[in-house]
């Protein structure tokens, strides 16, 4: 199942109609920036899924601390160029490997945790970053935020506006979709999916698994870190709240909710997870009660993620098909 | 010449001793086994030869090597391979990839050939695919490497397991009760295979509770009770041995 799933929509054809998707989404809606906004948030919130989903859904294990690593990237890119002058395409190359270097102190002694106990330590992980993020206040700024983030521009071209921005995230989270695809289907892919499935039967067939856990956990944290650029860089100013906690779990509920170990599940989990709060500003304060009941369902309906089900569902209609053939049972 | 040796192995669990002050030897190429009533420390033995529990004291040699100490995926990569008592698959993963993973040491891509998907890269999957190919033709799995592991009947889950072990190429292998759960047919349809992987020139270790197929196919039997040994030779002397069939084989076992 798991094998058709990754050929079905993620074939060529999958990623084509997808770029064609993005590049015409713009079309539709000339009249109301609003939803290109959404859409560059959907692309940046993509980015971190992507990575967490290598990390939870293909290498099965857990990191409650995710948006610690979106901060440090944020932070890192916005203090170096708002502070320091830098230029954002020198600040990139730093807030990734930041974030991926951060990650993997951190994962060296964390990751030989498991389970509960792996999701505490991040958890903690990420509280402590919060936390030094707001009392550090004479370098990160009040706790109004780090201000006078300057925009990208590419060359003499200022991505000024919400459109040409849109470009550029999706032009990124098209390139690690990609890049995470190819991952998956590896040596180090099959590595990382067999310490999922059995870490002791891994490590007994040669498969360093403590190694290829930190590497997938550094890679994530470098996706995130990535996302925190983007981030800080549309916004223009960042303030500690958004690399809270609550982020962290919804980033996990993101990759859930899409699907677990599916790239393609990643970009829906985010995408319905961004935009559904959006849709729910008609319900006004009862929102969150709509938000939380809705995700109940999809999780007692859908316990496997948005994607698989999805897919499940196509192929049961297709029964004549040949692929439904190897996935029965 | 002796490929794996134990000197003076022993495990112990806080006050209880699992494996107590085993020595023991297993000849290259042959077919031996370690048998004993339930808990008497066979997996832990296996858990101590590859690495997975560090031993309390003494010593394994594999090859001549010291490999105490050494981490599991090191051991794997001299050569030893192993299954498991209840078996351990990818289950989300393909048969193929299953088997696939057990290449894994013998792969040399990396992260950065695997995102660029260099031609080197491509004419390694493709090799790679092919050797684990290979392997399944070998234990009949052949037909079925697309499909799911987890979807598997039991019997076929467990030859995936001795395909994925033999993938890394090794030198020896260590089966965990390969016969548990599988009808008389498919435990004559194992005997098959694990003489023929022994033909191939691996060395085979066999931890088993199915008499017929351990008086069967080896060469050598050792029989441990609490974590001691209690007899060692071949499968006639242990068969006629009293205190073997006092504590294992039972009265009614003499004789056949």
């Amino acid at each position: 199942m798991a094998k058709n799933l990754r050929k079905l929509p993620s074939g060529r054809w999958g990623i084509a109609i997808f770029i064609l998707c993005l590049a015409l989404f713009p079309l539709l809606t000339v009249n109301n920036p609003y939803y290109i906004n959404v859409m560059v948030f959907v692309g940046i919130n993509t980015i971190i899924v992507v990575g967490l989903n290598l990390l939870m859904g293909y290498a099965g294990q857990i990191s409650l601390g995710h948006a610690a690593f979106y901060g440090i990237g944020a932070y890192c890119s916005g203090l170096l160029t708002a502070k320091y002058g830098c230029s954002p395409w020198l600040a990139l190359p730093a807030a990734v490997a930041l974030t991926a270097s951060v990650a993997y102190l951190i994962g060296l002694p964390t990751l030989r945790l498991k389970g509960h106990y792996l999701a505490m330590a991040t958890l903690g992980f990420g509280m402590v970053v919060y936390i030094v993020l707001r009392q550090l206040s004479w370098l990160t700024g009040d706790s109004s935020g780090l201000m006078g983030i300057p925009g990208i521009s590419i060359g003499r071209f200022k991505l000024d506006t919400d459109l040409k921005y849109y470009f550029l995230v999706w032009t990124m989270a098209v390139g690690v979709l990609m890049l995470s695809r190819n991952i998956v289907n590896s040596r180090i892919g099959r590595a990382l999916r067999a310490v999922e499935g059995s870490e002791t039967a891994a490590r007994t067939l040669g498969v360093d698994t403590a190694r290829y856990k930190l590497q997938v956990f550094a890679l994530s944290a470098a996706y995130a870190g990535l996302a925190g650029f983007l981030y800080a860089h549309f916004m223009g100013f960042i303030g500690p709240s958004t690399f809270g906690f609550k982020f962290s779990i919804e980033l996990v509920t993101m990759v859930v909710v899409g699907g677990m170990a599916s790239i393609w599940g990643s970009v829906l989990g985010a995408a319905f997870l961004t935009i559904l709060p959006e849709c729910l500003r008609v319900a006004e304060d009862y929102d969150i009660v709509i938000y939380g009941l809705l995700l109940m369902v999809v999780m007692i309906f859908m316990p496997k993620g948005l994607t698989r089900t999805t897919v499940d569902l196509l192929k049961s209609r297709w029964t004549a098909s040949p692929v439904s053939q190897t996935n029965e049972e | 010449m002796a490929i794996l040796e134990a000197v003076n192995l022993k495990k112990s669990f806080g006050g209880v001793v699992a494996v107590d002050n085993l020595s023991f030897s297993v000849e290259t190429g042959q077919i031996k086994s370690i048998i004993g009533p339930n808990g008497a420390g066979k997996t832990t033995v296996y858990n101590l030869i590859t690495g997975l529990l560090p031993p309390t004291s003494g010593l394994i040699r594999f090859n001549g090597q010291t490999i105490t100490g050494l981490k599991t995926h090191t051991i794997a990569s001299l050569g030893l391979a192993r299954t498991f008592q209840n078996v351990r698959l990818f289950e989300n993963m393909t048969v193929l990839e299953n088997v696939m993973v057990g290449c894994h040491q013998r792969m040399g891509s990396g992260l950065f050939s695997a995102i660029c998907r260099l031609p080197k890269f491509r004419r390694e999957e493709k090799q790679t695919a092919a050797v684990a190919l290979e392997k399944l033709a070998l234990v009949g799995l052949a037909d079925q490497s697309q499909r799911p592991a987890f979807s598997l009947p039991f019997a076929q889950q467990r030859t995936l397991e001795i395909a994925r072990a033999l993938a890394a190429e090794p030198r020896m292998i260590l089966l965990d009760e390969p016969a548990a759960g599988l009808n008389s047919h498919e435990t004559v349809q194992l005997g098959k295979l694990i003489l023929k992987i022994r033909q191939m020139g691996l060395t085979v270790l066999l931890v088993e509770h199915d008499m017929e197929l351990v008086m069967d196919i080896s060469e050598e039997i050792l029989v441990i009770n609490y974590g001691k040994k209690i007899a060692e030779g071949k499968p006639a002397e242990i068969q006629d041995n009293q205190e073997v069939i006092k504590a294992y084989l039972g009265e009614d076992f003499k004789g056949r």
